[in-house]
């Protein structure tokens, strides 16, 4: 499967090279690293690279703090679709922490799940269920588009009086992103 | 009532877009069973023993007449011909096929209603006092906070794949008619001593496997940190709340396992980070959902001497009274309790044709309202005292005039193994039988007030732990097997029943609750004290040799 | 002796394994099976009619002969094969007894 990433309405290639704990960092280009082997290299030692830590599911976003700026990415793991932890870590790491850089989902991500996962500020999705694929470029909606809990998105307005009632500023399709 | 403004109906109407989407996929094969079963559970659809089954959402218990008719309606064309209230103010089908339920969902949708969250992994469904906004003793109208943790937590983005389900209760009243201490989040409404309205929050209540009382985390949390707080709450659950076992996965047991402060603590923290945020409740957004719950424009008293010659000629009718009415706060006025729990009948069922006849007396008598309790009875919050005699004779000719609101008939029961595809033994024929065994009307008064509550498995959904008397259904080689638990209760004096000792067979557990009643009535303090007030002055030991003999 | 047993997916109608690979709605209609390589190619049948989207979840149950006829040995069994114990009117037992009438 060659482009299993769904990034602002359409699928594209994964550029970034996933290194494992125990292989050597190369000299340039986009790294994937597991969150321990992430904190246990100093940001000098990463020069010339762009850094990408994997958060899997268990692992805190708070472990971050401090050192977001100097990650580019954050690949929040799903290991089963019904496994609902990376929602509270997209958020806390938007909306706390103040993290600004790509939040990709990964691992079982479906179709279904998608609206929720982009509502708590995910922007990228690792995809490889055919028909969440098939869907995701016909561009198949399933999102209810009104929304009744305000979350910290900008791209979110009030709707009515009901402070907590919100509506998306402009109807997007899934997986696109207002800025 | 609450209604509908434009965004609710678009939100309801874009929902069932979405789960016929669903289904459609389903079937054509897009979705697996595993990938389904999440989605149709979180629009609370099952697939039990026989068929499907769809629980449709009451929230907090709240119907107007035209969504009665509008489920009589469903139960005859999309089903069999009744439904079945839950402990849950919910309504099940038992026998919807999954390609109709798209169109059933079009239909409750005509009405404002629907089944969202109604299983899953999720915010269930608010429950609240079913006599709120009529009760005397009611300190604010749980009804509200209801409705806005209801919208709230409908369709969540960040917890609709919880570590399990999650149940919050309001009470709006000191005396906790909503078993609050038994849910994840249990609300008592208070006031301090400036006046203003607050709840007393407890966290981590809960049946099942591991029954637990909910423990306190704060006395007063000011009205407008509702959504905040619980937000606070969900999150440190959603993180940290145990995936590894189904079991152990409700917040229950986060707070044994953590410990109460520590876990206190986190949610406070949380709390902090997010408060006098976008969460806070303006004043004026509660103010104008409460206006949606105020007290309908109540008619003068009427003829009361109706009422009491009824007393003197109807027969019953007496009996009726003592029983199924409850104060109200508006003078003249009470409200009516409806039994579906007629002797020897299956506890919450309700014909298509009984759903009418409340239906039409709740528009003629009832200002269009019609409550379900959790005790899976129907309630008509506001009556004339005047109107009650031409509403009972209505209820009698239509098999709903049980006079038996609090006593030992009226029995709770989960559909057990004869519906439920988790069951391990039969509730409703247990159920059945004691009522048969119990249902000479001098005997129940005489008998008082007793909470029999009937689980056909371990995981309770008949409440069987806050029983008086507790009835458990398990399978032991093959064979139903029942085992009895006394002292529990779930009011605000909520207390876990106590296993009395070995269980019994499907043919002798009708004999060991009548030889437990039976016990109770000789050893009472008078008439004036209650099975549990025995219980809890005399202990176990008593009923123990009723029913295994002296050791 | 066993028997493959589903419930349908567009009805949620509970069915059983018959001959030639097709669901049946009656429990005399089913496949017995009388050996573990019969069970498991059963079983096999079962999964591909799932990927198929004809019936969700099947699984083997046990079944003894009585009188004759097939009886399932769980009580769980003989309630889905029958329909709830406190409603004869409803479920298979009332089809039973309308072609009875």
């Amino acid at each position: 499967m060659a482009d299993t990433i769904y990034r602002n309405g359409a699928f594209e290639a994964d550029s970034w090279l996933k290194v494992a704990d125990d292989e050597a960092l190369p000299a340039e280009g986009q790294v994937l690293l597991s969150l321990e082997r992430f904190l246990s290299i100093a940001d000098e030692n990463a020069e010339g690279l762009r850094v990408g830590v994997v958060l899997k599911a268990g692992e805190r976003a708070q472990a971050l703090e401090g050192r977001l700026e100097a990650v580019a990415l954050i690949a929040i793991e799903f290991p089963k679709f019904s496994d609902g932890r990376g929602y509270s870590s997209a958020r806390l790491l938007r909306e706390k922490h103040g993290y600004q850089g790509e939040l990709r989902a990964i691992g079982d991500v479906l179709l279904d799940q998608i609206p929720f996962m982009i509502r708590c500020g995910i922007d990228s999705f690792e995809v490889v269920n055919e028909p969440t694929r098939r869907a995701l470029v016909e561009g198949h909606s399933v999102e209810v588009p009104v929304y009744l809990q305000p979350v910290g998105r900008a791209d979110e307005v009030p709707l009515g009086t009901r402070p907590w009632a919100r509506r998306h500023v402009a109807a997007q399709r899934v997986g696109q992103q207002a800025d | 009532m609450y209604r509908y403004d434009e965004f609710d109906r678009e939100f309801v109407d874009a929902r069932v877009a979405q789960f016929s989407d669903q289904v459609r996929r389903r079937l054509s094969g897009e979705l697996t069973e595993d990938q389904f079963k999440p989605l149709r559970l979180m629009n609370g659809l099952y697939l039990q023993l026989h068929a499907y089954m769809l629980r449709v959402a009451i929230p907090y218990g709240t119907l107007n007449s035209r969504q009665m008719r509008k489920l009589a309606e469903i139960a005859r064309k999309y089903d069999r011909g009744y439904g079945h209230f839950t402990t849950r103010q919910n309504v099940q089908f038992n026998w919807p096929r999954l390609d109709e339920t798209p169109a059933i969902l079009n239909e409750l949708a005509e009405v404002e209603m629907h089944a969202i969250q109604t299983s899953g992994n999720c915010i269930r469904n608010v429950t609240a006092d079913h006599f709120a906004g009529a009760a005397a003793d009611e300190i604010a109208d749980p009804r509200v906070y209801a409705e806005i943790l209801r919208q709230w937590s409908s369709l969540h983005p960040e917890f609709s794949f919880l570590p399990r389900k999650f149940k919050i209760a309001i009470t709006g009243a000191p005396h906790d008619r909503a078993a609050v201490q038994v849910h994840d989040i249990g609300l008592q409404l208070v006031r301090n001593e400036a006046g203003e309205t607050g709840f007393t929050v407890f966290v981590g209540g809960g049946l099942g496997r591991t029954p637990m009382i909910g423990r306190k985390v704060r006395d007063f949390l000011p009205e407008a940190d509702l959504l905040a707080y619980s937000e606070a709450i969900l999150r440190v659950y959603n993180l940290y709340g145990r995936r590894d076992n189904k079991y152990k996965a409700r917040i229950k047991i986060l707070v044994h396992e953590t410990g109460i402060e520590e876990l206190k603590a986190d949610i406070e923290r949380e709390f902090e980070a997010i408060r006098h945020g976008i969460l806070t409740l303006p004043k004026e957004e509660v103010d104008r959902i409460e206006a949606y719950f105020a007290a309908p424009e109540f008619a003068a008293p009427g003829d009361e001497a109706l009422f009491d010659a009824a007393l003197e000629t109807v027969p019953g009718f007496a009996n009726f009274a003592a029983r199924n009415l409850n104060a109200h706060r508006q003078a003249g006025y009470v409200s009516v309790t409806i039994s579906l729990k007629p002797i020897g009948g299956a506890p919450g069922d309700a014909t298509a044709e009984q759903m009418e006849v409340v239906a039409d007396l709740a528009a003629r008598y009832g200002h269009d309202e019609i409550r379900v309790s959790h005790e899976q009875n129907l309630v008509l919050p506001h009556v004339r005292k005047a109107d009650v005699p031409a509403i009972y004779k209505v209820l009698a000719e239509n098999g709903l005039a049980e006079a038996n609101a609090g006593l030992v008939t009226d029995i709770i029961a989960c559909p057990g193994m004869d519906y439920c595809a988790l069951a391990t033994a039969r509730s409703i024929p247990v159920a059945q039988r004691i009522s048969e065994r119990f249902g000479a009307s001098e005997r129940q008064q005489q008998i008082g007030d007793l909470k029999i509550k009937i689980s056909g498995c371990i995981n309770a959904c008949g409440h069987h732990h806050v029983g008086h008397i507790g009835i458990l259904g398990v399978e032991k080689k093959g064979k139903e097997y029942y085992q009895i638990t006394l002292g529990g209760s779930a009011d605000e004096s909520s207390s876990i029943g106590e296993i009395i000792g070995p269980g019994f067979s499907y043919e002798e557990v009708v004999d060991a609750v009548e030889n437990l009643v039976d016990t109770y009535v000789n050893i009472r303090d008078g008439e004036g004290e209650t099975f549990l007030e025995t219980y809890r002055r005399v202990g176990e030991t008593p009923f123990k040799e009723a029913l295994y003999g002296t050791q | 002796m066993k028997l493959v047993t589903a419930n349908r997916l567009s009805d949620g109608e509970v069915v059983w394994l018959g001959a030639a690979g097709r669901w049946v709605e009656t429990l005399f209609e089913a496949r017995l099976l009388e050996s573990r390589e019969e069970e498991a190619a059963a079983l096999a049948e079962a999964d591909a009619s799932v990927a198929r989207q004809e019936v969700v979840e099947p699984y083997a149950i046990d079944v003894i002969r009585e009188e004759g006829h097939l009886k399932p040995v769980r009580f769980r069994e003989q309630i889905r094969a029958a329909g709830p114990t406190i409603r004869l009117d409803l479920g298979k037992q009332a089809r039973r007894q309308e072609s009875a009438a």
